[in-house]
């Protein structure tokens, strides 16, 4: 009893109300320091090795490319480290002129060998870099890494002096700025790469918080694995003045209804997602913060194009209409996604054909021509993966069918790599998929089609396609490239080797306090713009 | 005692050489490999990060190559991350480690007075009413516990946090979560212990000695009634160390606890080993320490 009486305030504080009544987001947003929901714990920092989104939302707030996105417009480049750019009249030849007071963070400054060294270490075969074929625009850069070409002063990157950077591309690229934003076109620091390691050595201790350098509008202060990432501004970024925040804490918080949670309780600014279950509750209940934006991507199912049930295209087609895309993303998906006529998510000027759409009498009448029948009805497996939803997803889909098509579906599910691993190796019949695009610009979604393209996993090609393809990148009239680009997503879309079902949305919660954050496709926001007031 | 401890230990590393080599071997077999992505990368690029970590060579070899190198201390790199699997342990363990002193200690302090009190008053209501509440303690998923404190306790108590792990107040929640199941196992064990002691002679005699209620239990049977209950709470308690997928997940704990489902998942086969090693060990060790602890409560056990 005694015991009980002496440990009761210990036991109790916790339910002893503060008298500091300001809520933990209150005190961040005081002390400028954003708090982002960054869905897991990044595979690395270095940007010339990872490869997913997780890595992309911090190093862009670490690191800068020649440009960086607008705040508010999609497809608008600015000044980064670059503080001007040019390009000849087929956009084949680029001139970047870096900013004179660029600077890493250790106050070393940036120069046209920074960019040489990151451009010469990422396409190095040794290196191995996943994502080196971001950098195959440049002339002779997929020759370089892919061990072709010895010589790396024969790839397109020159040094005019330490401030001119020109860069020589293998075709009319008029989107190149665009590309320079994404994070395998940054420069790394030199100087520090090589005092922790030699050029293609990996994993060294270059990235950790006591040694990196970076010359975006932040530097990394902390980095606790499976806990928080924490970066601070950089006091040697160029342009200083622009930055609002003093800090950005990212957390891999990879349970969404604890992220979910954790911004209910005044935890957190941004969240990463919201879970389907949770996004009518948000919308009604935190209908300020609640935000549903367009996100650079497409779901689709894909067909596996060798096996003779589907080499007919009247087969593929029914398959398509007989989806009823709205239906899905009223019932299903519930994040207010837009039904996918293409595969090409809606981008500037670029406007799908328009192919996949929902037609049940149609279907029914094509597959009928295609010789299946209730007492001939057509069997087929449909792949998907073990995570949340997936399943629910999948028999949305096998309803449809059965109830409209003399077909017979079941469904496999399998844990995500072994159901990567039966994509790639085709062993599969029909199955869920997505693609996220990498930069604004309908290529990001058509390339991938191409015959032997490790994303393709169809088994489809098409020469017609390819040579549409190869037309468009060497179009130096935006208009004409644009038409052909078009033509070939028609072609594609024609030929039925997937099922577009929607193009995605980015759903998730936004803080009343967070200020100048924008909706922006593929969710690169410029934390430099991004502030933070009460 | 000394011949106990050194027997248990030699067992203990084969039982790790075998764990290691079962793991090694069935990772490998799963489809897929760790540059098996959503998207796909150049095959001459991933043949030469497979190069990097000897993943070319034949099974046995690359296990010689890596038993090799563990005995310089190195657990290699992780294949998907980028750091060593030494570093990701260490920076993982002291959270689970925390979490799993924490949770025992609720564990212990929840299971022996309740399972003590039960087997006191047994076919009572209170026996009743302890066993049920066990049962459900049992029964219950972490998965539930823990959004239901998160949402209903966190949500309305200063202080504490739905998730985090910044102050020793993030604790508390977690420990509950994870040390209700264990708390109600310990319950149960221990009423089964005491039931058993409390029969016997000896007690009888203390009793009819006229030795006090207090002393009877605390001097005299709990010693002997909790003896199952230590053999349970060893390897239990290794368990708890190792984190908790659900628990670590469900209030963000930068544990151990995820990294089993992760690596597997990603098919990162040097985390895995390094994970299973620590587990492998502790529960060794743990074992062990339970076995020293049975020993020392029971003596007969040393000429066993």
């Amino acid at each position: 009893m005694r015991l009980a009486f002496i440990l009761s305030p210990v036991l109790l504080m916790p339910f002893l109300s503060s008298c500091d009544k300001e809520s933990p987001i209150d005190k961040y947003t005081e002390k400028k320091i954003l708090i982002v929901g960054n869905s897991n714990e990044p595979a690395g920092l270095d940007p010339q090795i990872v490869t997913g989104v997780i890595e992309s939302n911090i190093i862009t707030s670490l690191f800068e490319g020649l440009c960086v996105q607008h705040p508010s417009d999609s497809g608008g480049s600015m000044p980064g480290a670059a503080a001007r750019w040019d390009a000849n009249e087929d956009f084949t030849e680029w001139t970047f002129h870096l900013q004179k007071n660029g600077k890493w963070s250790d106050g070393m400054p940036v120069t046209t060998a920074d960019f040489l060294f990151a451009y010469e270490r990422i396409l190095s075969p040794d290196f191995a870099a996943k994502y080196s074929s971001m950098l195959y625009y440049i002339k002779n850069g997929e020759k370089f890494n892919k061990g072709e070409l010895k010589d790396f002063s024969e790839v397109g990157v020159k040094a005019i002096d330490d401030y001119t950077l020109k860069i020589f591309l293998r075709a009319p690229i008029p989107f190149l700025p665009h590309l320079t934003k994404h994070y395998t076109w940054y420069p790394v620091p030199k100087h520090t790469v090589l005092a922790h390691g030699t050029m293609t050595e990996r994993n060294t201790y270059w990235t950790a918080p006591e040694s990196m350098v970076s010359n975006g509008p932040f530097k990394l202060e902390t980095w606790k694995f499976n806990d928080r990432i924490e970066v601070i501004r950089n006091p040697h970024y160029w342009d200083a003045d622009t930055v609002k925040l003093n800090a950005i804490r990212y957390l891999p918080i990879g349970n969404k209804y604890t992220e979910a949670r954790m911004f209910f309780n005044d935890q957190m600014h941004v969240t990463e997602r919201l879970a389907p279950e949770m996004i009518g509750y948000c919308r009604d209940r935190y209908p300020r913060e609640f935000r549903q934006e367009v996100y650079l991507g497409c779901d689709f199912i894909r067909f596996n194009m060798t096996l003779e049930k589907f080499k007919d295209v009247r087969v593929r087609k029914a398959l398509s209409l007989a989806i009823d895309r709205q239906l899905i993303i009223d019932k299903v998906t519930k994040g207010g996604e837009e039904p996918a006529q293409g595969i090409v998510s809606p981008m500037g000027e670029y406007k799908t054909a328009g192919i996949a759409k929902h037609n049940a009498e149609l279907a029914s009448q094509l597959i009928a021509e295609a010789g299946y029948s209730d007492g001939n009805k057509l069997k087929f497996t449909l792949l998907t993966t073990d995570r949340d939803g997936a399943k629910t997803y999948a028999e949305a889909f096998q309803d449809m069918w059965q109830k409209i098509l003399p077909v017979e579906v079941s469904i496999e599910q399998r844990e995500w790599k072994s159901y990567q691993d039966m994509m790639s190796k085709l062993g599969y019949e029909m199955t869920t998929g997505g693609w996220i695009g990498d930069y604004p610009d309908p290529t990001t979604f058509l390339d991938m089609w191409k015959k032997g393209d490790g994303n393709n996993r169809t088994g489809w090609h098409s020469e017609e396609y390819e040579k549409l393809l190869g037309k468009a990148e060497l179009a130096t009239d935006p208009a004409e490239r644009i038409r052909l680009l078009r033509q070939a997503e028609t072609l594609f879309l024609n030929e039925h080797p997937i099922v577009p079902i929607y193009w995605h949305t980015s759903v998730y919660l936004l803080h009343d306090s967070v200020k100048n954050w924008h909706p922006l496709p593929l969710r690169n926001q410029p934390y430099k713009f991004i502030d933070l007031k009460k | 005692m000394l011949r106990i401890i050194i027997s248990r230990l030699t067992q203990g590393i084969l039982v790790i050489f075998c764990l290691l080599a079962i793991t090694f071997v069935l990772i490998r077999l799963m489809p897929g490999d760790p540059f098996t992505g959503e998207k796909s990368h150049a095959a001459h690029i991933i043949e030469k990060n497979r190069e990097n970590f000897s993943l070319d060579k034949p099974i046995p070899i690359q296990f010689g190559v890596y038993l090799t190198k563990l005995t310089q201390g190195d657990m290699g790199d992780s294949p998907t991350r980028e750091q060593k699997v030494s570093t990701i342990i260490k920076h993982s363990f002291p959270a689970s480690l925390i979490l799993g002193i924490c949770s025992m200690i609720v564990a212990i302090c929840i299971g022996i007075p309740a399972g003590v009190i039960a087997a006191l008053k047994k076919n009572s209501l209170i026996d009743y009413g302890t066993m049920v509440i066990a049962m459900i303690g049992i029964s219950i998923p972490s998965f539930v516990i823990g959004p239901l404190l998160a949402s209903y306790v966190a949500m309305n108590v200063p202080l504490l946090k739905v998730a985090g792990w910044g102050d020793p107040f993030d604790w508390i929640l977690p420990s509950i979560t994870l040390g209700a199941m264990t708390g109600a196992y310990i319950a149960r064990i221990t009423r089964g212990g005491m039931l058993e002691v409390i029969n016997q002679d000896y007690i009888r005699t203390a009793k009819a000695k006229g030795v006090s209620q207090f002393n009877l239990i605390f001097k005299h049977a709990i010693r002997g009634g909790i003896i199952p209950a230590v053999a349970y709470v060893g390897p239990a308690f290794a368990m708890l160390l190792t984190g908790s997928f659900v628990v670590e997940t469900i209030f963000q704990i930068p544990g151990m606890g995820q990294h089993f489902v992760t690596a597997t998942k990603d098919r990162d086969y040097f985390l895995l080993q390094g994970v299973v090693l620590l587990f492998g060990t502790l529960i060794v060790l743990a074992n062990l320490a339970a076995d020293i602890a049975l020993v020392l409560l029971n003596p007969r056990l040393r000429e066993a």
